[in-house]
């Protein structure tokens, strides 16, 4: 199990490749990358503040409860801190199970929680200034779904 | 002196974001920042603020030692 934070721009594609190798019983293998928004122009830059230490260790909670629940071979999740350009992957999330339904279940389940409950602080700077971030009500309404 | 770190919109609003302080207990150190900083008392006491000592997070009075992190959370964004 794997996770980390990084302040340097990675590739979803090379991540994936790494996970999937010398996996012979695994079966399935599911990922997620999230990618930052421009929102039409209204987000220059998103600046994302962790904790760390504590960040990777609450992370890593619920990462353990993913893997129970859905009988994970394994996971990994890496996500981006400090300053985050639109189009730049901010977050890779991936799940090996024996069977398609537990990698794709647990994937979802782990951003929805990334999404709307981890130790992050999350800043956009636009046109108009910068504000602070707080979850949607649609993302706590994905959370509250498991 | 315990090492207080405040993140996110608690840093923007005391315009710091790590410091060395004295103080016994995590009481004493909302005093102490109340004192200086009203502002950030009050917010340090605002809903759905957590705290977290030695990485771990606690509810109410906690003693500090000497070589205590203290962290000041607001409400996280998620990612």
């Amino acid at each position: 199990m794997s996770i980390r934070l990084t302040e340097a721009p990675f590739d979803p594609g090379a991540l994936l490749t790494a996970f999937s190798q010398g996996r012979t019983e695994t079966g399935a293998v599911a990922t997620f990358t999230g990618i930052a928004r421009a929102e039409a122009g209204a987000t220059a830059v998103l600046e994302l503040e962790a904790y760390p230490g504590f960040t990777e260790a609450e992370i890593g909670k619920i990462a353990d409860q993913a893997r129970e629940r859905f009988g994970l071979h394994d996971l990994a999740i890496l996500h981006r801190v400090g300053r985050i350009a639109p189009g730049e992957p901010i977050v890779f999330v991936a799940t090996a199970a024996g069977h398609r339904r537990a990698a794709f279940e647990a994937c979802d389940f782990l951003m929805d929680y990334l999404k709307s409950r981890a130790p992050f602080w999350k800043k956009e700077r636009g046109p108009d200034g910068e504000r602070w971030i707080e979850p949607t009500a649609q993302d706590h309404a994905d959370r509250d779904r498991w | 002196m315990a090492r207080v770190l405040l993140f996110g919109p608690l840093r923007d609003l005391a315009g710091w974001r790590e410091r060395r302080i004295d103080a016994a207990s995590v009481a004493v150190l909302r005093s102490v920042l109340a004192a200086e900083d009203a502002a950030l008392g009050a917010a340090l006491g605002g809903k759905g603020v957590q705290v977290a000592v030695d990485q771990a997070v606690v509810r109410g009075d906690v003693a500090l030692g000497a070589d205590s992190e203290v962290a000041f959370l607001p409400p996280m964004s998620g990612g």
